[in-house]
């Protein structure tokens, strides 16, 4: 079983370094929409500081989902998702790993870069640190929820505006306490509920978002 | 509290009457639609019969 | 008693329940004219002027019960997905399907009614309330369910992605629900209440009982009759439907 999961992740990720623009693409979005908000809104440092939180992550929010059209996209098309339903290996752990690759590929290039971009917005050391964390937690909870509304949309027309759609409320309550934790620490109330609360989704979505988004493969794939 | 009272709704007519009016202009507008509906299915299938039975002959 | 349970698996085939929803939409109509009408008189002439709000709380007549209806009807449609994944009938998810226009169109009408409500009384046509926001949430949960629907031809995959799209959102309703209230206590405090006041008068809470009991039988007579067409369209091909009287005009 591990072994399954091994490959796919390398597969993925050897996939992704072959088209390195898909990895570009979704991190310079993010940093696009990031940077924009300053030119849209004023530089005044101090209206900065209190936007950053949501700006973050709702940029984060959206680059996630722009990514999710390639999670099961390209091997639904040339018939490798196909093949994956069919192994004996439990689809729920095939799932995880392509998630958690697709989530290698999109979601921890904006981890990473999100202090640096953080000094955009003049946050404190410990701020940029809190953003970093509620990202690492937050990105794969967005990965797993929104591989529901991937796989659910398999080939179906109007496929980035529908999933968007449908994974958007879902995305919510990870969005409130991301934003809320970075919040939380800038106005001095403490971060570590939001980030307990950040971590309480990402196991719940571990646990139960693989196996709606098995389900929803064999219906789509079908 | 007479007629012209009512329609005042104490002040608030536009919000009571934009409320109450959205309700009923909706409640009524979908079994309305709702027959429309079925009466171009029934209009769609009788039109396929007759193609079949068309086609049997 | 055995031939009373035999009975009812025989009406989730759409050929049986096809004719037995025709029968009952008139009895559901009624009902909810009846309910509508006697809560719509007492909304107006029976329940007391507020003594903080004046005549404009008599809004939550039609606000609360579509909120409720529209809550309820998302959960009944959950229940439908459930079942008809569980036991693989195509009726369950038609139901499903019938209720998603009805619930969207209640969770529209409780958005309308409640920014309605909350411009006279707190002065903005629409507030970050809990359960307002939530409620906003809920009407593009609809929204997806129907897009979905929209978007699948197939209607096997049609039914069983919406029945998944359907048991995610509802298993994510109270988290989004639980999350938004979180959101909204930290930002604004205790300082908006959309409740009439800590005590409501009791005649207050049965009109808006009867609206919503009435607002119910509404939405049983609506569901059914947009089954039927369902029905209709998905099995025009069948024996059954070739020989119905209302086709062969």
């Amino acid at each position: 079983m591990f072994e399954i999961i091994r490959t796919i992740i390398n597969r993925d990720l050897t996939l992704a370094m072959r088209r390195r623009s898909d990895v570009m693409t979704t991190l310079f979005f993010f940093v696009i929409v990031v940077s924009l908000f300053p030119l849209g809104i004023g530089p005044e440092l101090n209206t900065l500081r209190q936007i950053a939180p949501g700006v973050f992550w709702v940029a984060a929010l959206l680059a996630s989902m722009l990514a999710l059209e390639k999670l099961f996209a390209a091997d639904f098309e040339d018939g490798t998702l196909e093949q994956m339903l069919l192994t004996p290996q439990p689809v729920f752990i095939l799932v995880l790993a392509k998630v958690f690759s697709h989530w290698l590929i999109t979601g921890v290039p904006l981890v990473l870069l999100s202090p640096l971009l953080g000094l955009q917005y003049d946050l404190a050391a410990e701020t940029l640190g809190v953003l970093l964390l509620s990202l690492l937690l937050g990105t794969p909870a967005l990965s797993l929820i929104g591989a529901i509304g991937a796989a659910l949309t398999l080939g179906l027309r109007g496929g980035g505006v529908l999933v968007s759609l449908l994974v958007l409320p879902l995305y919510i309550p990870v969005l409130i306490f991301g934003a809320g934790a970075v919040e939380a620490n800038v106005s001095g109330l403490g971060e570590t509920g939001h980030l307990l609360m950040l971590g309480a989704i990402l196991l719940l979505a571990l646990v139960a978002a693989p196996l709606a988004t098995s389900a929803a493969l064999r219906i789509s794939a079908e | 509290m007479s007629l012209a009272e009512f329609f005042d709704m104490g002040g608030y007519a536009l919000y009571v009457w934009s409320s109450f009016g959205a309700t009923a202009v909706l409640m009524i507008a979908e079994p309305i639609l709702l027959r429309g509906r079925r009466r171009a299915v029934l209009q769609r299938i009788a039109r396929l019969i007759r193609i079949r039975t068309e086609e049997n002959q | 008693m055995s031939s009373r349970i035999i009975n009812w698996f025989k009406f989730s085939s759409p050929a049986s329940f096809y004719p037995l929803a025709g029968k009952l939409i008139p009895v559901f109509t009624v009902a909810a004219v009846i309910l509508i009408g006697v809560g719509l008189y007492m909304s107006f002439l029976v329940a007391p002027t507020d003594y903080k709000q004046g005549e404009g709380y008599r809004i939550i007549f039609v606000h609360v019960p579509a909120a409720w209806m529209s809550m309820f009807i998302y959960l009944v449609m959950a229940f439908w997905a459930a079942m008809g994944l569980v036991f693989n009938t195509r009726l369950s998810a038609m139901m499903a399907e019938s209720l998603a226009p009805t619930g969207a169109m209640f969770t529209f009408l409780a958005l309308w009614t409640g920014a309605f409500w909350g411009k006279p009384m707190w002065g903005a046509w629409w507030v970050w309330d809990a359960r307002l926001t939530s409620e906003l949430i809920l009407f593009f949960l609809y929204i997806g369910y129907i897009a979905l629907k929209g978007a699948i031809d197939d209607t096997r995959r049609g039914d069983r992605a919406g029945a998944i799209l359907l048991l995610v959102g509802v298993v994510n309703i109270p988290i989004i629900y639980f999350s938004v209230k979180w959101w909204n206590t930290l930002h604004q405090g205790a300082s908006i209440d959309m409740k009439t006041g800590s005590s409501m008068a009791s005649i207050m809470l049965i009109t808006m009982l009867i609206m919503a009991l009435g607002f119910w039988m509404y939405s049983i007579a609506v569901a059914f009759s947009r089954v039927r067409s369902i029905i209709l369209d998905r099995e025009r091909d069948s024996q059954w439907v070739s020989q119905l009287p209302e086709v062969q005009q």
